[in-house]
């Protein structure tokens, strides 16, 4: 009974999505004030719908109802109650329902915090948003029903992958979901804008904290999955280049050059359609990532249920949104010419230089996603294109981004002064010379972790010394503390983001310092790594709540005294007959100790040993990087004429 | 600064942009593109030495032996066959949850001068029940499998050829 109310609460959102983008589209273009009217109210129905229709879906995984078929495919009733929710959209058709759930929040959001939008934006806004929703609620209905019976029900699910079962992983989709159905509400926001034929600085006022809190989830989302795999799938690595994880960084890279270009936008009233073109092109690559990851065309160690009918769908959508939208553009987007004017060097001038890098590195990920595709398709070959492309063909363009990031915010709007910007930074430059040749002479000749200290500390410091600059700390030094207090938000809120990246930085070089070794130990026997004596203590039978293991006690020890213990696992989960290795990791904050046990040979077993130094860095310089957004997000300016600060519905 | 010299300011940097994007690509590709080559296609022409491949076919059943390698690290020895030709693989690492034997398999590493493909990784899946497609169309280069005909017949049947040193 609750599976079909939820089928039909999830109908109904799609006729109320229909009747959402018909409508007020349709008053926007009469100026029909009635009809304009009708969309916020249907934009409210529509949430209440899906939200229901999620309801009845996590409820069917709360009491493990084995009559619907996606219960039995991913639950089982000997399963922590939190994994029993995290399964209800650990899989194809519930995460889609998550997906649409965010989208009509979204929609609501602008429904209940836009009544200050002139009314014909909202209400296409608002329209545009419905269109979105009614094409995805489609595709559930039509290929992926979430509430499909099955008769006779089993006895019990066959259970969610073990991989899954994580909290990390249970948090990891609905912060990618938020970043993704963020960039549905810029794009939503660039159509309307296109109808309209208008940008103004009020534009700008609104697109950004949209492209602000959905960069900021999508930086979450992707930290969250990397730390997932770096902790829980034990291979030691944090990023592989999969074509998975290239969709989610796709978006991010868009979104993050849109979050700088509609600075510009609001504050000058200049690059008007370049901002309107990276929105549709950010929203394009959420669908390229959506589709990416559901049809299987790219092989990949995500592995949802394969589809080809799916595939085609969401195909069909991406087409029809991205091509409809670039139409839109072509045909109007010349009304929109900017008015602002600036000197090649200036602020404005720095955000292009960052939008130029960060579209030409999104290009070379693009292209080196794709190819293997398109290699299969023209000309029969198998190839795939791994980590080794991507860190070749991006450090080019990354170094310059990272060298501009720091000088950008230093620079004056509309013309600016580049001597005097460096020479304000020449302590940060000398910080970052120094922090190169720190690491060659500690570390030896190892380059590229030498390249991203250095990088770690221009940023770091060149964050405090932009807000050294603006609070005039050397100058007036006796002010500093009042200026500092007047700051706004959104320039603390960008200095945090950059100095988080210089953290994430000193993460990736500390990481490329790392050292393993894979050995063969026998109980009592120990080996020394990275100047610890690790000691095999014993290999002994576990068993879990729904599992069993063969666990490894390993004793660190650093001149006699002992670090810690750790206990790598082999998992077997009976109910659906998987194996999971499961790494243990001792964290200081600045180095992880991680072990890995392998097969067992007469008494002993084969462990793999990793000292990853500053690996906890990455996803903490991840954590900073999304907080300088959420200050950016509070900054008093975007909340009294954009009250949409509640956009992003749960905070982190 | 006037509009038009504005304008042509943006187009020679969104050149400068894609050119190097693309010419990054380019050179990229060239060192980093990586092929997938099955047991037959090894036989039929030896891989260039020095350049690493991927190799995918089945685990041979009963293949697999644990050794220790010319380092003294442990490895993992086993062959790599998609009905028609078996390559010997050896791997210095912990083997993937979901490796098996008579299942498909994906390695990425070198060729060695002594015949034996020294795998640096061993490609894992999340999902046991799936078959990697490079895997599933080398078996049916090789002929040994028509997919229309249901699952792939049991790893032993496939054992025909005659084995290269081992």
């Amino acid at each position: 009974m609750i599976g079909e109310l939820g089928h039909f609460a999830l109908a109904l959102g799609c006729i109320l999505a229909l009747a959402q983008a018909v409508l007020p589209l349709l008053g926007a273009h009469r100026h029909d004030a009635r009809l304009m009217a009708l969309a916020s109210p249907l934009a409210g129905a529509q949430l209440i719908a899906i939200a229901s229709a999620f309801g009845a879906l996590l409820w069917a995984f709360a009491v493990n109802d084995t009559t619907i078929s996606n219960v039995v495919l991913n639950s089982h009733s000997a399963k922590p109650l939190i994994y029993k929710f995290s399964g209800a959209w650990g899989n194809h058709e519930g995460s889609m329902v998550l997906w649409v759930l965010i989208l009509a929040l979204c929609g609501g959001a602008v429904a209940a915090f836009g009544r200050d939008l002139p009314s014909a934006l909202q209400a296409r806004v608002i329209g545009i948003l419905g269109l979105i929703a009614a094409g995805f609620l489609g595709f559930i209905i039509f290929t992926s029903n979430p509430f499909e019976r099955v008769w006779p029900p089993p006895m019990d699910g066959q259970g969610l992958n073990p991989l899954l079962q994580d909290l990390g992983l249970a948090l990891h989709p609905p912060m990618l979901y938020l970043g993704y159905v963020g960039y549905a509400v810029t794009f939503a926001f660039a159509v309307a804008a296109l109808l309209e034929g208008r940008v103004d600085a009020a534009w700008g006022r609104w697109v950004r904290p949209w492209s602000l809190a959905a960069w900021s989830f999508l930086t979450l989302g992707i930290a969250l999955g990397s730390w997932w795999a770096y902790y829980e799938l034990g291979w030691g690595g944090y990023w592989f280049w999969d074509p998975v994880e290239n969709a989610s960084l796709l978006p991010w890279l868009i979104g993050a050059a849109l979050l700088h270009s509609s600075i510009v936008v609001e504050k000058r009233e200049s690059l008007k359609i370049w901002t309107v073109l990276l929105a549709i092109l950010a929203f394009a690559m959420s669908l390229l990532g959506t589709f990416l990851v559901r049809s299987g065309v790219l092989n990949s160690v995500h592995a949802f249920a394969n589809d080809p009918a799916r595939g085609v769908f969401i195909l069909g959508l991406l087409m029809a949104y991205v091509a409809g939208a670039l139409a839109l553009f072509a045909w109007r987007a010349p009304r929109l010419g900017g008015t602002g004017v600036f000197a090649p060097i200036s602020r404005e001038g720095g955000l292009v230089l960052n939008n130029l890098l960060l579209c030409s590195i999104t290009a070379v990920v693009l292209v080196g996603t794709l190819w293997p595709m398109f290699a299969d398709i023209l000309f029969g070959a198998k190839i795939s294109v791994g980590a080794p492309f991507f860190n070749a063909a991006t450090a080019p363009l990354a170094i310059p981004l990272v060298a501009a990031m720091a000088v950008g915010p230093l620079l004056a709007w509309k013309r600016a002064d580049l001597a005097g910007a460096l020479q304000r930074l020449w302590w940060v430059g000398a910080l970052a010379v120094a922090a190169a040749f720190l690491t060659l002479l500690i570390a030896g000749y190892h380059v590229w972790p030498a390249l991203g200290f250095a990088a770690a500390a221009w940023l770091i410091a060149g964050a405090a010394a932009d807000i050294l600059d603006r609070i005039a700390a050397f100058r007036r030094p006796s002010q500093a503390w009042n200026r500092a207090r007047g700051l706004p938000r959104a320039a603390w809120g960008g200095a945090v983001a950059h100095a988080g990246m210089g953290v994430m930085f000193a993460g990736l070089a500390g990481m490329g310092l790392a050292t393993d070794a894979l050995v063969e130990l026998k109980p009592g026997q120990s080996t020394r790594l990275a100047g610890y004596e690790w000691r095999l203590e014993s290999i002994r039978d576990v068993q879990g709540p729904n599992w069993s293991s063969r666990r490894a006690t390993i004793t660190v020890l650093d001149g006699g005294q002992v670090v810690t213990v750790l206990t790598p696992e082999k998992r077997f989960f009976p109910v659906g007959r998987m194996n999971t290795t499961e790494a243990a990791i001792h964290t200081n904050a600045l180095r992880d100790l991680y072990a890995v046990l392998g097969d067992e040979r007469d008494g002993g077993g084969v462990v793999r040993l990793h000292h990853n130094p500053l690996a906890p860095w990455i996803w903490f310089g991840a954590g900073i990087m999304a907080l300088g957004g959420g200050l950016s997000l509070s900054d008093r300016r975007i909340r009294v004429s954009a009250p949409s600060r509640k956009a992003a519905p749960a905070p982190a | 600064m006037t509009r038009k010299k504005r304008r042509l300011y943006i187009l020679l940097l969104c050149g400068l942009g894609l050119g190097s994007a693309t010419a990054l690509t380019l050179t990229a590709f060239q060192d980093n593109l990586v092929f997938f080559r099955s047991p037959s296609d090894i036989m039929r022409e030896a891989p260039p030495a020095n350049r690493a491949f991927r190799l995918g076919g089945l685990v041979e059943a009963g293949s697999l032996e644990r050794g220790t390698g010319a380092d003294g690290k442990p490895t993992a020895n086993f062959r790599v066959t998609d009905g028609a030709h078996v390559i010997r693989v050896s791997y210095a690492g912990v083997l993937p949850d979901l490796f098996r034997e008579g299942q498909g398999v994906v390695t990425l590493g070198m060729m060695q001068p002594d015949g034996i493909f020294r795998a640096r990784e061993v490609l894992a899946r999340h999902d046991e029940t799936y078959m990697p497609p490079e895997v599933a169309d080398a078996l049916k280069r090789a002929g040994h499998w028509n997919p229309a005909q249901g699952a792939a017949p049991p790893p032993a049947e496939w054992n025909t050829a005659p084995r290269r040193g081992g």
